[in-house]
């Protein structure tokens, strides 16, 4: 304990790490140039750890509504939806977002992480129980913490795994609420949400299911609703939390939900009633980008697109990925210093990735992030390709043979 | 009947000991009084990872925040015996 020895112990931890290049926690971009390029000083770099899916980050749509609700509204709201009001954009943007998913009600967060910590808990009263995936993302950690349930972990992606813990709790009073994500963000695997959705069905009416979009929103389903939706079990999904900072471009969160208790959420979420709401710039770039993804599906195609020439060109050169074709390709090194020497050369070479290391990773996986964009054109992933390629030899990490195709 | 559930806690205590024991190698010397994180080389993730082997094993929930409270082998084997004692008086 004490806030000297908390960080002398993390600096002792970073520091070799350091030692072999940049400070991944701290790399600064002199300018970004577009969704997938950026100057590092002078010296062009593009950009494959974003998760700027979409591209739309200079879409010229979300642009100019951006500008005009600066204009318009202003640029800040300066408080909370309780204390200081609700803005007619906010009201908009809820209802284009229950309507996109077919759904009755939806509650804007000021960022994803914060929708999680305030739907999970606030939905989690004593005595009721959150059953969440081991990989789950750190806020939905801190939202357990937070909550005044008592929380359980499953096993990974495991439906039976999971109906073994429901299992344990039939006949205990209170509510159950499993929690899943979309699309897992360290090694883009997706949850199985069929037999989830299946498990949670045969587990009784008090149970309920909450999926995280994050990484799915825009990426998956056949209208860009997520996993839920291409899995074909959005009827089971009670709740679907969503982040605006990735496909759709900017920042901020929503919750959107059936339930019908759900909107009293409004009264009780701290961190809905205690921040201040989405400001009227995020509010329309958030508006124009969902409209972008309606009116532009070959967005999504070419994601995919992009997604398999690289999975499949990485898998091929010998590098170890994560199970499926995502957006998310995570190539998996044999070691911390592996990994931070490697993201390090690719810097250098003119392509930047994330680093994700123990313990923030799941089994002290030791990966780099290389996020996928519909706006990478060919040329962009023949040259990500070519470096990982000239990286993997030079370290020792891919064998000759593999290189060459 | 006192020495049959005496010994049943003890046998938890072993168990818990053992399993930590197998999940860890051999390269390292635990007793009941040694750190989960610092004396075994596990980090924090993996500490939980091995709550869920000790829910199979033991057929119990553990809830997070008991595992927070968790210093030493010892404590973790008490959550153990008070949840298995809690399921048992059900």
């Amino acid at each position: 304990m004490g806030i000297k020895n908390r960080a002398a112990a993390m600096q002792s931890a970073y520091s070799a790490l350091k030692a072999l290049g940049r400070d991944p926690t701290s790399l600064q971009f002199d300018r970004i140039v577009s969704p997938t390029e950026a100057l590092l000083g002078n010296k062009p770099i593009m950009l494959f750890g974003t998760n700027n899916y979409l591209g739309l980050t200079f879409d010229e749509a979300c642009v100019e509504a951006t500008v005009a609700a600066a204009r318009e509204h202003g640029v800040g709201t300066t408080g909370s939806r309780i204390a200081n009001g609700t803005y007619e954009l906010h009201r908009a943007l809820e209802q284009e977002i229950a309507q996109f998913y077919d759904k009755r009600a939806t509650i804007l967060y000021s960022t994803g992480f914060l929708a999680n910590l305030g739907v999970i808990s606030g939905l989690a009263d004593k005595g009721d129980h959150l059953l969440i995936d081991a990989d789950s993302h750190a806020s939905i950690y801190d939202a357990c913490k937070m909550s005044d349930g008592e929380t359980i972990r499953f096993r990974h992606n495991n439906p039976d795994d999971l109906a073994k813990r429901l299992a344990r709790f039939e006949g205990t009073p209170g509510d159950k609420i499993i929690v899943v994500e979309g699309i897992y963000s360290m090694l883009g695997d997706s949850a199985p949400l069929a037999e989830i959705a299946a498990v949670k069905r045969e587990a009784g009416p008090n149970v309920y299911l909450l999926v995280d979009e994050a990484h799915s929103l825009g990426v998956m389903g056949e209208t860009g609703r997520g996993k839920c939706q291409e899995a074909g079990v959005e009827d089971d999904c009670d709740y679907i939390v969503g982040t605006f900072s990735k496909s759709v471009g900017t920042t901020g969160g929503f919750c959107v939900s059936n339930v019908e208790e759900f909107e009293a959420l409004r009264a009780y979420s701290r961190p809905y009633m205690f921040t201040a709401s989405m400001t009227p710039p995020t509010v329309a770039t958030a508006r124009a980008a969902f409209q972008r993804m309606a009116e532009a599906p070959e967005l999504r195609e070419r994601l995919w697109q992009n997604c398999h020439r690289l999975y499949a060109g990485m898998a091929k050169m010998g590098y170890r990925l994560g199970p499926e074709v995502s957006p998310v390709v995570a190539p998996q090194l044999p070691d911390p210093q592996t990994a931070v020497t490697l993201w390090n050369m690719l810097i250098d070479a003119g392509l930047y990735t994330n680093i994700a290391i123990p313990p923030a990773t799941p089994n002290a996986l030791s990966l780099l992030r290389v996020s996928v964009s519909a706006g990478h054109d060919d040329g962009q992933v023949s040259a990500a390709l070519e470096i990982f390629a000239e990286a993997g030899k030079e370290l020792g990490l891919l064998k000759p043979g593999n290189i060459a195709a | 009947m006192i020495d049959v559930r005496m010994a049943e806690l003890d046998d938890i205590d072993t168990r818990v000991l053992d399993l930590l024991k197998s999940k860890i190698g051999r390269e390292r010397e635990i007793a009941m009084d040694s750190n989960v994180v610092e004396d075994t080389g596990l980090d924090s993730v993996s500490v939980m990872d091995f709550v869920m082997e000790l829910e199979d094993e033991f057929d119990i929930s553990v809830p997070l925040d008991e595992i927070a409270e968790v210093r030493t082998v010892s404590d973790l084997a008490g959550v153990v015996r008070r949840l298995t004692a809690a399921g048992a008086s059900v």
